[in-house]
């Protein structure tokens, strides 16, 4: 196997990773998609969730790193994924992610005026993707 | 004529404040360098994004069913104007160069019988615009001074204009920082939030070597106008980082210089106080000497 992947992370703050990898799933919007060496171009939003990659092979154990929703670039010079956050997952934290959940929640209830419920509800999905993620 | 006393208080006193001129020069240049690594770490993202905005932008037209943070409010009655300041002063006149050009859109503006609000971030650009146009400001937001800017407080700004914009709170959004040319030059710089100027793709296609096949059409995931929808905030939070980003190695860049003047100036100040020092002490001696030999002839 000759042909590898061009894998950039990038967050506002800074370029988190640049390599070469075998392929890398992403969650879209729409659902996960693998992108391999030579994938078509394509442009699609991610919904908060774990990127996987798989440094050399189908076989590997593949690294996960949370994302905080974003969006992915396919082009000929390979794949971009722009993240406003990204922790890996070994990284996360599973009881302050809990409670932030819990907080979370109370907020949603008490919360009146499309705005504010809109932002909790979007609070939760996101701290419960972290936690689907995180148990795992 | 001041007495050889005062005059040498006034050496030391001046001394000990170029030394503080100093190290704080010191510490801006240390600063700059560190707050110019952060901008450049951003850009790749900024980049990205507006290569993603372009490659959308030659695909969709701009029509009323455009979200509105593409095509604005049909409207053009009320400017916000975000103003980018820094936390602290004594950097000459930096914040005072973005506050006089924010300041003047401002009344261009009311002239022309707009309505104006003001969204200030950074604490120095308060101090001026509640002596001028107070009833106008919505808010004012802290940054952080001197530590690296955090995408977080930059995305909460941008938020925070995007709730207003949804309320109808205004139809124009203007955004002024210092743009950072170099350590020596920093230029106030207005740019235009809302509705977004979609940056002009330079090929709506990406290039592809000569004879080689044609390039594939890109696919989208969800659609065009969904992920545009989606992009125009995290763009607006990612123009309003770059800002802070630019404005902040502007701020140490102004205060490098300014501190550098400052030290200067005190070593000019020094020289001549010496000089009168010198002067003021052999007009004292020969002052004495010429009454001792006066007082040794009478004898």
């Amino acid at each position: 196997m000759a042909e590898t992947l061009h894998f950039e992370l990038v967050s506002p703050e800074k370029l988190l990773r640049s390599g070469e990898v075998f392929m890398v799933v992403v969650p879209g919007t729409e659902g996960d998609f693998g992108v391999l060496p030579g994938h078509a171009p394509l442009v699609s939003t991610i919904r908060p969730g774990a990127i996987q990659v798989f440094p050399t092979s189908m076989n590997d154990v593949p690294e996960r790193i949370f994302i905080d929703g974003g969006f992915a670039e396919v082009g000929p010079d390979g794949l971009t994924i722009l993240a406003e956050s990204a922790i890996p997952v070994g990284e996360l934290d599973i009881e302050g992610t809990a409670r932030d959940l819990a907080a979370a929640r109370d907020a949603l209830r008490t919360a009146s005026g499309e705005p504010d419920i809109a932002a909790a509800e979007l609070r939760i999905a996101k701290l419960e993707a972290m936690q689907a993620v995180a148990v795992n | 004529m001041a007495s050889l006393k005062a005059l040498k208080l006034r050496i030391t006193s001046i001394k000990s404040t170029q030394k503080i001129t100093k190290a704080m020069k010191m510490v801006a240049a240390a600063k700059l360098r560190r707050s110019q690594e952060a901008a450049e770490a951003a850009r790749p993202y900024s980049e990205r994004m507006a290569a993603v905005m372009a490659s959308l932008g030659s695909r969709i037209t701009v029509g009323p069913e455009s979200p509105k943070l593409l095509a604005g409010t049909g409207n053009d009655q009320t400017y916000l104007l975000v103003v980018v300041t820094s936390e602290r002063g004594l950097a000459g006149g930096f914040n005072t160069n973005i506050v006089r050009m924010a300041r003047k859109r401002a009344d261009e503006l009311l002239a022309q019988g707009k309505m104006v609000k003001l969204l200030l971030a950074g604490r120095k650009g308060r101090a001026v615009f509640v002596r001028t146009h107070r009833d106008m400001i919505l808010d004012t937001l802290d940054l952080v001074h001197g530590k690296a800017q955090k995408f977080a407080d930059a995305q909460a700004i941008a938020q925070q204009v995007i709730d207003r914009f949804n309320h109808g709170e205004f139809d124009i959004a203007e955004l002024f920082f210092s743009r950072f040319r170099s350590a020596l030059v920093q230029e106030p710089t207005t740019v235009q939030l809302i509705p977004a100027a979609l940056p002009v793709a330079k090929s709506a296609e990406p290039a592809v070597p000569a004879g080689g096949p044609p390039p594939a059409a890109i696919e989208y995931e969800p659609d065009e106008e969904a992920i545009l929808a989606d992009l125009l905030p995290r763009n607006l939070g990612v123009q309003i980082f770059r800002a802070m980003l630019e404005n902040q190695a502007s701020f140490f860049g102004a205060q490098m210089t300014a501190m550098d003047n400052a030290t200067r100036n005190a070593g000019d100040i020094i020289t001549r106080l010496t000089i009168v020092y010198n002067r003021t002490r052999q007009a004292a001696i020969t002052t004495e000497l010429i009454e001792i030999i006066a007082g040794a002839e009478s004898l």
